[in-house]
């Protein structure tokens, strides 16, 4: 049985700040003493460089290294640990699939998009375009805060070489059909990938389940630290994409005519990555694996269905989004007061939320407004945070209304 | 911090009714302004006659701090010189970064100035400084530009 109250006490930041409501885990998640005492004690116990030492520390340190590979591997049911490049975070992976995958793109040749996307998702593919021509295609939104599948499909065509969405919108929580969009990808030769930002913290994610080609995600946002993320790709397209950022550790043979190069995933992590972020990380999804991933689901989903259903009875909130299934984040706006006049207030008061566009503008101007204010909850958020937020966002109305 | 020195009544009252809104007639200067923070934006428009404001206004959506502050520096720069637009936005900045807590402000600014203490209570909020000064940036870069227009300025 899931208890909030112990999963809360994994967490030192709360005792740390006694009366914290914290709901902004969509932006970066807290990390349970687990994951700050396995880093420290790497550091402390096991650190070296890896891949290079013939002594034991370094090769303690490189098997911590390729073990937390292997539980990524687990976490995401992927067939092989070699599919698993350690970069820094979603926005480099996306960058990284930008610089080799869509090196091999032509003129013309489209990456279809949707207006749900992070800035990660954009603007690296805008890049792609000034420099190769490849045209960027947006799928809209639905009006009730859902994608659009019947113009996701229109938009689809034999020049669609790459759809390229998010699993769950990190400014709206909608989640997104990704069985149904890679099989109508795949239907046109298109390859499919996926940002898991939001997903992988909240949801059981089974790449080969959704079939996607690849998958990314931040550590910082699955309770481990920042500065470590990944880039899931299958293995076939992995051993063809070309590398990437040159350096050690991603070479075979390096003379100054010629180098040669490592295959996958070394040939994509040049240089001495974050290598007790690898280990944190580890940590962090085997603590989500022991709770239960479908268990984290399952809490988050009611506890947004909560929220909902509070905040929608609350005078002058609008949810954003109202109309889709939603997963860990609540977008709303207040009558009469702007998101970051409403995030000072709510501060005062002890309640974090996020105010802002979310790294989301286009999605933004499509909704018509200048930002929202943003509820996002993790595992250590109950009930009472709701109602800290609903009493927070009265005590702003009464304020505001003099 | 109270809530309510930063949400003075007369902040949540230019705020929630703005003063100078909306475009004046054959602006000579206009300049937008954008907080990428909180993708607040407002157009602040001049018409600028010798040396001296003889209209100013502002058009955008933005958060109560930054509404007002629009609309205090509006009612107070109408009719100034070019010189007294400097010093003011030069002590409001001052004021409300912390940088100086009393500027000098030669007397016949001293009641003006006085119209904008009360958006000095963002200093304690270092995220909300930027809404303070959106449209004064903006109204810095208007004049900066020397940004004259044959015809009057289209919103979008």
């Amino acid at each position: 049985m899931f208890d909030v109250t112990s999963v809360k006490a994994d967490f030192p930041i709360f005792r740390n700040n006694p009366g914290l409501v914290f709901l902004d885990t969509g932006a970066s998640a807290q990390k349970p003493q687990v994951v700050i005492d396995a880093m420290a004690d790497f550091y402390a116990r096991d650190y070296a460089n890896i891949h290079r030492g013939v002594y034991g520390l370094s090769q303690r340190a490189t098997t911590h290294f390729e073990e937390a590979r292997e539980t990524v591997q687990r976490f995401l049911n992927a067939r092989h640990s070699r599919e698993i490049v350690f970069v820094r975070g979603a926005t480099e992976a996306i960058n990284l699939i930008a610089n080799t995958f869509g090196n091999t793109l032509k003129v013309g040749d489209e990456v279809l998009i949707t207006e749900f996307e992070h800035h990660a998702n954009i603007v690296p593919w805008q890049f792609l375009r000034d420099r190769i021509g490849i045209k960027l295609v947006v799928a809209p939104m639905d009006d009730t805060g859902g994608l659009d599948l019947i113009r996701f499909q229109e938009l689809l065509g034999p020049r669609t070489r790459l759809v390229a969405v998010t699993h769950v919108s990190n400014a709206l929580g909608s989640v997104m059909p990704v069985e149904a969009i890679t099989k109508m990808a795949h239907h046109v030769g298109a390859l499919v990938l996926i940002d898991g930002c939001q997903a992988a913290p909240r949801m059981p994610v089974d790449i080969q389940d959704i079939g996607c080609d690849f998958y990314v995600f931040s550590g910082h946002k699955t309770y481990g630290p920042s500065g470590i993320g990944v880039l899931w790709a299958r293995a076939e397209i992995l051993d063809e994409l070309p590398p990437w950022q040159g350096g050690g550790d991603m070479i075979l043979e390096v003379t100054f005519d010629h180098t040669t190069f490592q295959g996958a995933p070394a040939r994509f992590e040049a240089g001495t990555p974050h290598i007790v972020g690898t280990r944190g990380l580890a940590v962090a999804l085997d603590y989500m694996t022991k709770i239960g991933v479908d268990v984290i689901r399952d809490h988050e989903e009611k506890l947004t269905e909560y929220g909902a259903r509070r905040l929608a009875e609350v005078r002058g909130v609008r949810l954003l989004g109202a109309g889709q299934r939603r997963l860990g984040v609540l977008s709303f706006e207040v009558d009469g007061i702007h998101p970051h006049d409403l995030g000072t207030i709510l501060d005062q008061h002890q309640v974090a939320i996020r105010a802002g566009h979310h790294c989301a503008q286009p999605l933004m101007d499509r909704l018509g407004v200048p930002a929202t204010a943003r509820a996002s909850f993790g595992i250590y958020n109950d009930e009472s945070d709701v109602e800290s937020l609903i009493d927070a966002i009265k005590s702003a109305q009464s304020l505001f209304r003099r | 911090m109270d809530l309510r020195e930063l949400y003075q009544d007369i902040i949540l009252d230019h705020g929630q009714n703005p003063r100078n809104f909306g475009m004046i007639d054959h602006p000579s200067h206009f300049a937008r302004g954008h907080n990428p923070l909180c993708g607040d934006k407002v157009t602040v428009f001049l018409k600028v006659e010798g040396d001296r404001i003889v209209d100013v206004s502002f058009e955008g959506k933005g958060c109560a701090i930054s509404t007002a502050s629009s609309s205090l520096m509006t009612e107070v720069l109408k009719g100034k010189t070019l010189d007294e637009v400097h010093i003011l936005f030069t002590a409001f900045h001052d004021q409300v970064t912390g940088v100086n807590d009393h500027p000098v402000i030669p007397d016949s600014l001293e009641d003006d100035f006085d119209r904008l203490l009360p958006l000095a209570g963002v200093r304690t909020y270092p995220t909300r400084v930027k809404c303070a000064t959106l449209s004064w940036h903006a109204l810095e870069a208007a004049l900066k530009s020397g940004g004259l227009v044959a015809e009057p300025v289209k919103t979008e």
